[in-house]
C-alpha cells in the first residue's frame, strides 16, 4: 500500500485525538463489519468550530483522514465545514491509494454527522442544511 | 527500548541465501548459455538444470521426470488444476473438491473453472483451521476429476492431514494435489510415501529467488502441455530455463529441507513464547491449532483494532509484519481463511501474522513481545469499537 509520507505522519502522529466532553454535536459513521468507524466531537461557539477531537476504528487511511478532517474544520465556521469534501482531505494528504478514497467519504461524513448533531441540538432541522448521510455499504 | 529491525514475514517472502546467491551468481554473466546448445558452455547450463532438478526430486522423495519448473507457486497451481480438469473432462469427469480456505492461486482457479461449466465442492475447516479427511470423502463423486488440499495454510500456518486425504482419494482413483508452498522446507515431505499426484511449491518463500516454482506431476499423469513452443521441461512448459533461478532453487531446497526437525523445534520454542506474550493482552485469541501447525506461523486476532493500522505501527518499530495474507491486502474485505474459521468481521479485521524463521533470537522476541501491547494500547486508545467492547464487558 503506497501512502504519501503525508497520511503516514497523520497516522503516526494523528491530530486532534480523543473526545470533547459536553460536545457541542458529535456524530459517529461506518459500522465494525466493514472495518472503519469514526466518531467526530465538535465544540461549537458562535458560529465557529473551537475545537474537534476524533476516535477512530479502522486502517491507516481511516486514522490519517480523520485527523486531518480535524485539521481543516477546526477555526472555521460551521458554513465552511459544511463544504468540506472527501476530494480536499485527500488533497490536503497528497493523496490516497485508489482503495482507500472511501475512507475519506467517511471523515467528510464524520464531520457532516456531528454537524447534524449540532443542528437538531439546537432544534433545528439538520436535513434541509447537511442534507442525508448515508450509511456506507457493507 | 533500542529500535530494532525484525523480520517476521517470512511467509510472505524471504531474502535470498548467501549460499543461493553465491550458487546463482555465475550463471548471470559467465555461463550464460542456452541448455539446449550443443557446445560446452550450453551443455554446463544443461547440466546445471539437471543438478537442480535432482536436489529438487531428491527433497520431495520424487523422480527427476516428475519435477517440472515453473515461474512461481500460483502457476504450479493453475496448471495443475487446470490441466488435470482438461485431462478427465474428456473422461467425462468434470467435479473439482477443494476446501474453501486455499490460496487465491486455487480458489480463483476453481472459480474459473465453474465458469466454465465445472462443478467445485468446498470442504470446511473446523474452528482450529483443520479439514476433516471425511469431508473430503464425503465430497468425492463418481465424476470427480482432481482433489485439491493445501498442505499448510499460508495465513494461519495449519498443517492439513495430507497422508489421510492422499490415501482416501487413492482408494476412490481421483488425482489429488496438493499446495506446498508454505510447507515446503518446513515439514518433511516424502510424495511417493505420502500417496501425492501433483505439488506446487515456490521458491521464494526459501530463500530462492522470486520468479521460480516447481509443479511436481507423478509419473503416468499425462497433464497437457501449458506452454507450445520447444522442448523444454519436457515440452510440457516451453520457453529458454530460468537457469540462474533454477541453479538457485536446488541448493535453496537442499538447505531447506535440511535438519527440518532440529530447527523446527527451536523456531516452535521462540513461537510459543511469542504467542504466549501476546496472548497477555485482553481480548485476542490464536487463530490455528497450536500444536498442528507451521513452527514459524503466529496469527493473533486482537479486538477492537484494524490490522492494517497494526502493521504500520509496528513498522515504525521496525518490525515487518502481515494482516492475514498480503495478497489480500489490497481488498477491503477481511480475510476468507478467519472467517471460514467463524470469526466474525470485526474480529478478522484485526488480525496479526508473524511468520519467523531460525535466525530470530531471544532477543528479537522479547522485543516483540514488548512492542505489540504498546501498540495495540495506542491503537485502542482511541478506537470507538474497543470502547464499545469495553463497555459492554462492565
Amino acid at each position: 500500500m503506497l501512502y504519501s509520507d503525508k497520511v503516514i505522519d497523520h497516522f503516526t502522529n494523528p491530530r486532534n485525538v480523543g473526545e470533547i466532553e459536553n460536545a457541542d454535536g458529535v456524530g459517529e459513521i461506518g459500522n465494525a463489519k466493514c472495518g472503519d468507524i469514526m466518531r467526530m466531537y465538535l465544540k461549537i461557539d458562535d458560529g465557529i468550530i473551537t475545537d474537534a477531537k476524533f476516535k477512530t476504528f479502522g486502517c491507516g487511511a481511516a486514522i490519517a483522514t480523520s485527523s486531518m478532517a480535524t485539521e481543516l474544520i477546526k477555526g472555521n465556521s460551521v458554513e465552511d465545514a459544511l463544504k468540506l469534501t472527501n476530494k480536499a482531505v485527500v488533497e490536503a494528504l497528497d493523496g490516497l491509494p485508489p482503495v482507500k478514497i472511501h475512507c475519506s467519504v467517511l471523515a467528510e461524513d464524520a464531520v457532516k454527522s456531528a454537524l447534524s448533531d449540532y443542528y437538531t441540538k439546537q432544534g433545528i432541522d439538520p436535513v434541509p442544511i447537511v442534507g442525508e448521510i448515508k450509511e456506507p455499504e457493507e | 527500548m533500542k529500535k530494532r529491525f525484525i523480520y517476521a514475514d517470512n511467509a510472505a517472502t524471504t531474502a535470498v541465501s548467501e549460499n543461493v546467491l553465491n550458487a546463482m551468481l555465475p550463471y548471470f554473466r559467465y555461463e550464460y548459455g542456452n541448455p539446449s546448445s550443443i557446445y560446452k558452455l550450453g551443455r554446463d547450463n544443461e547440466q546445471a538444470v539437471i543438478d537442480a532438478r535432482n536436489k529438487v526430486a531428491k527433497a520431495l522423495g520424487a523422480d527427476p521426470k516428475e519435477i517440472f519448473f515453473t515461474s512461481c507457486g500460483s502457476e504450479s497451481d493453475n496448471w495443475a488444476i487446470k490441466g488435470v480438469a482438461e485431462l478427465m473432462a474428456a473422461k467425462g469427469k468434470k467435479h473439482i473438491v477443494t476446501s474453501v480456505f486455499e490460496h487465491h492461486a486455487v480458489l480463483h482457479t476453481t472459480e474459473y473453472l465453474q465458469k466454465k461449466g465445472y462443478d467445485v465442492t468446498y470442504v470446511p475447516i473446523n474452528e482450529k483451521g483443520l479439514i476433516d479427511p471425511e469431508d473430503v470423502k464425503k465430497a468425492i463423486r463418481d465424476d470427480t476429476a482432481l482433489v485439491t488440499i493445501m498442505y499448510a495454510n499460508n495465513e494461519i500456518g495449519t498443517i492439513q492431514p495430507i497422508e489421510e486425504i492422499a490415501k482416501i482419494c487413492k482408494e476412490k482413483g481421483v488425482l489429488f494435489h496438493t499446495d506446498a508452498v508454505q510447507a515446503v522446507g518446513h515439514v518433511n515431505i516424502d510424495v511417493h510415501k505420502q500417496g501425492i499426484d501433483l505439488l506446487s511449491l515456490s521458491g521464494h518463500k526459501i530463500h530462492a529467488q522470486k520468479g521460480i516454482g516447481v509443479l511436481y506431476v507423478r509419473k503416468g499423469i499425462n497433464i497437457p502441455n501449458l506452454i507450445h513452443g520447444g522442448g523444454q521441461e519436457k515440452g510440457k512448459r516451453a520457453g529458454t530455463e530460468n537457469v540462474p533461478a533454477i541453479v538457485g532453487l536446488g541448493v535453496a531446497i537442499e538447505d531447506a529441507t535440511k535438519n527440518i526437525d532440529e530447527k523446527g523445534k527451536k523456531i516452535t520454542a521462540i513461537r510459543n513464547k511469542i504467542i504466549d506474550g501476546i496472548l497477555k493482552i485482553p481480548y485476542t485469541r490464536l487463530n490455528g491449532d497450536r500444536d498442528k501447525r507451521l513452527p514459524g506461523n503466529i496469527n493473533i486476532s486482537i479486538e477492537g483494532i484494524e490490522g492494517e493500522s497494526i502493521l504500520l505501527l509496528l513498522d515504525s518499530y521496525g518490525i515487518c509484519a502481515s494482516s492475514g495474507s498480503a495478497c489480500t491486502s489490497g481488498s477491503l474485505d477481511p480475510s476468507h481463511v478467519l472467517l471460514a474459521l467463524g470469526l466474525t468481521h470485526e474480529v478478522a479485521h484485526g488480525s496479526l501474522r508473524l511468520s519467523i524463521e531460525d535466525d530470530l533470537t531471544e532477543d528479537d522476541a522479547d522485543y516483540i513481545i514488548e512492542v505489540v501491547p504498546k501498540v495495540v494500547e495506542r491503537l485502542r486508545s482511541f478506537s470507538p469499537l474497543w470502547e464499545g467492547i469495553i463497555n459492554n464487558a462492565v
